[in-house]
């Protein structure tokens, strides 16, 4: 019996042992961490709709194949498209694919894979306006939407010098063309994945024929992973030649001859040089750059500081008239302008502006500047009521005995007395409000203001670095802001002498 | 003292705060250049007086008439119903409430602009005069907290007499008086009584009243005393 006992006892560590051993050998298998943005949405990447905690897409399956055969075990990581290049450069990731266009810049600060991917910019324009723009030339003086940092982007800013047009650069791949549907912008340029992606979503588009550029996706690696690209080059040319990338793309639906070309050329050229990219500006030195972008930001940086003045007048205007409405107001007016003000600090100042801008848009198409202004003129005006309604409330109570008995209405006390002091109160707040508004007008890119921030992004991604371009852009900051604290320190200081 | 005509007649006034009756079927003549005191101890109901005649509590019971103008119970007078009781009251507060962002004199020229409609100039030569006349003349471009507790309620008596009014209320005015600042005060009442203004004064101060007052009032738990 005893004899029994050890055997199961001698067995149970056996099998325990084994189990551990298996679940150390599989943590152990190395991953690929890959990064890529699922907000892009399918072809590339997306959440599966069957299963939101799993994502699908091109990409995803090229990551699988590349994992396969490095013999690693991919590893999706959620990142921002416009910030890829600066976190596979920090080392959040092994490898970003995410629809990444192959660039001069890249090429130069990146590790850069073979070109997996040919695709040609095309013009998207409504049904009806086919006839009248089919080329870049046809759309002088009208609005073409883009997204930001992207070869399209590149070749509308050509174009809007040569031919007179107006660039629109958008966040996202998506609502370049609800906004072409709704008659916000009058054509797309984008490669044409995204384009026929496009057109099926939104009736009433069409796609010109004809091809503006030629582009490349490509995976980018941190500079000092030349080895593991290596590898993946090894992976992806063997892929081509067995036809994986080419069922990839078939069961993508986005195969097309110009693959195949591209393909014969890579898996031809044993120095595994990578084909030019047409329309990618030559590298500038950070120098050159600077000079060359700098004017674009003075630019940027007069929208942000015309957009912030306005927004802050509407704020103190909304702020002053809700701030009065909750003190001077009887409890039903009370009680609306408080639920106001907690649904609108209680909200996030981003989904506001998206719901004045695409939100309302089927109702009314305001223009991205007044959406910014009102959007931002909302929120901080409910701030600002908070500043004001305190500022009133800290007025003594004794001095407004003291009006009344000299016989001035509630209109005058609060123009004549209480609010000057209120004003007084209110303005180190204020002055602060200003500052944080500023910062936060960055938000407005996404409703495709182009503003300071956003200027700096573009000129970051073109020169592949956000070292200078953050430089200057903090440095523009706070030649807007300082000078704005120091007014607001020299008013307090008269106010007090006086 | 022109005893006479009646500037302020209260008649079984009651006030109330919240449930509590704070003054309670108060009846009081007061004549024309009289400078009566109201005295009795914290809670009495003296200052509880002076807003129902000034117009800042409202009136459970009872009226009072102001140089002709009625009170009476229901809501606190508003626009020209205000305007024209504060042509006939003007209060001084015991923590003298100045406008603490304008200076000495812009306090007291500003109601004679902004409710009586007089010309700025105007209003405020007439305010200049007014602080030379009670002592403060050379503190008129001070702001508040640059003035002594003497010379703001010098400032506070300007700014309520600017306007003109026949009764003068005064909340416990020598709280913050030392008694040399004291005995001052005390001589310019009567020197305004003399003039013809009825004063009224709340106070904790016996030595002040005696020494002041043509008339002592007792009030106790709302009610007159003696």
């Amino acid at each position: 019996m005893a004899h029994q006992w050890r055997s199961r006892i001698v067995s149970i560590v056996c099998v325990a042992v084994a189990a551990c051993l298996a679940v150390n050998t599989a943590a152990q298998t190395p991953e690929l961490r890959w990064g890529g943005d699922a907000e892009g949405g399918a072809p590339f990447v997306e959440a599966d709709p069957s299963d939101p905690t799993r994502v699908v897409g091109f990409e995803v399956d090229i990551a699988q194949m590349l994992a396969e055969g490095l013999g690693r075990t991919p590893r999706f990581i959620q990142t921002g498209f416009t910030t890829i290049d600066a976190s596979v450069a920090r080392g959040d990731f092994d490898i970003g694919l995410s629809g990444i266009e192959d660039s001069f810049a890249r090429r130069t600060r990146l590790a850069v894979t073979l070109p997996y991917y040919r695709f040609r910019e095309i013009l998207t324009v409504r049904a009806v306006d086919a006839p009248l723009y089919r080329t870049l030339a046809d759309l002088r003086g009208r609005r073409v939407a883009t997204l930001a940092s992207t070869l399209a982007f590149d070749l509308l800013t050509a174009g809007e010098k040569e031919h007179g047009l107006v660039v629109v650069p958008y966040e996202d791949d998506v609502h370049p063309y609800t906004d072409l549907a709704v008659g916000r912008v009058d054509a797309v340029l984008l490669d044409q994945v995204l384009a026929e992606r496009g057109v099926q979503r939104n009736p009433g588009l069409t796609n010109q024929p004809t091809s503006m550029g030629v582009g490349y996706y490509v995976g980018i690696l941190a500079p000092e992973n030349v080895a593991l690209r290596n590898a993946i080059d090894a992976i992806l040319k063997q892929a081509m030649r067995d036809g994986r990338l080419e069922a990839i793309f078939r069961r993508w639906k986005m195969w097309n001859d110009d693959q195949a070309s591209l393909y014969a050329r890579v898996t031809a050229d044993e120095s595994g040089s990578v084909p030019p990219t047409a329309g990618i500006a030559a590298q500038l030195s950070v120098w050159d750059a600077t000079t060359r972008y700098f004017p674009s930001l003075l630019t940027a940086a007069v929208i942000t500081l015309v957009l912030s003045v306005l927004s802050m007048a509407l704020a103190i205007l909304i702020g002053v008239l809700i701030a009065s409405g909750r003190v001077y107001g009887p409890a039903p007016v009370r009680a609306v302008l408080t639920a106001w003000v907690e649904l609108i600090r209680g909200t996030p100042l981003l989904l506001q502006l998206f719901v004045i801008y695409y939100g309302l848009a089927t109702v009314v198409q305001l223009p991205a500047f007044l959406a910014a202004l009102i959007g931002l003129g909302l929120n901080y005006g409910a701030y600002e009521s908070e500043i004001y309604r305190s500022a009133l409330e800290a007025v003594p109570a004794g001095q407004l005995d003291a009006a009344r008995t000299l016989g001035f209405s509630d209109r005058q006390t609060l123009i004549l007395i209480r609010g000057p002091q209120a004003l007084r109160l209110a303005l180190a707040p204020m002055t602060n409000d200003f500052v944080a508004l500023l910062k936060d007008s960055s938000l407005v890119s996404l409703i495709t203001v182009v503003e300071l921030t956003k200027q700096t992004t573009i000129f970051a991604s073109n020169i592949g670095s956000w070292f200078v371009p953050g430089l200057v852009c903090a440095a523009l900051y706070l030649v807007l802001s300082l000078p704005v604290s120091h007014l607001a320190r020299r008013l307090e200081r008269t106010w007090r002498r006086a | 003292m022109a005893a006479g005509v009646t500037v302020l007649a209260i008649r079984d006034l009651e006030v109330r705060r919240g449930a509590r009756h704070v003054v309670r079927g108060m009846s009081l003549d007061v004549a024309r250049g009289e400078l009566l005191a109201v005295m009795g101890a914290s809670g009495a109901g003296k200052t509880s007086v002076l807003r129902a005649v000034a117009g800042l509590d409202p009136i459970a019971a009872g009226t009072v008439a102001v140089d002709g103008l009625h009170l009476s119970a229901g809501p606190l007078p508003r626009g020209e119903a205000l305007r024209a009781l504060h042509q006939r009251v003007g209060m001084v507060f015991q923590f003298h409430h100045l406008f603490e962002h304008l200076t000495a004199v812009h306090n007291v020229w500003l109601a004679l602009v902004h409710v009586q409609r007089q010309p700025q100039p105007e209003a405020e030569r007439k305010a200049r005069e007014l602080l030379q006349h009670l002592g403060v003349g050379a503190r008129a471009d001070a702001v508040p907290r640059e003035l002594s507790g003497g010379e703001a309620q010098r400032v506070a008596i300007a700014r309520a007499l600017a306007v003109g009014p026949p009764l003068l209320l005064m909340d416990e005015p020598t709280a913050s008086l030392d008694p040399a600042r004291r005995g001052e005060l005390a001589a310019t009442l009567k020197q305004l009584a003399s003039e013809g203004r009825t004063i009224v004064v709340a106070t904790h101060d016996e030595e002040f009243a005696r020494a002041c007052a043509h008339r002592v009032l007792i009030m106790d738990e709302g009610r007159v005393a003696r």
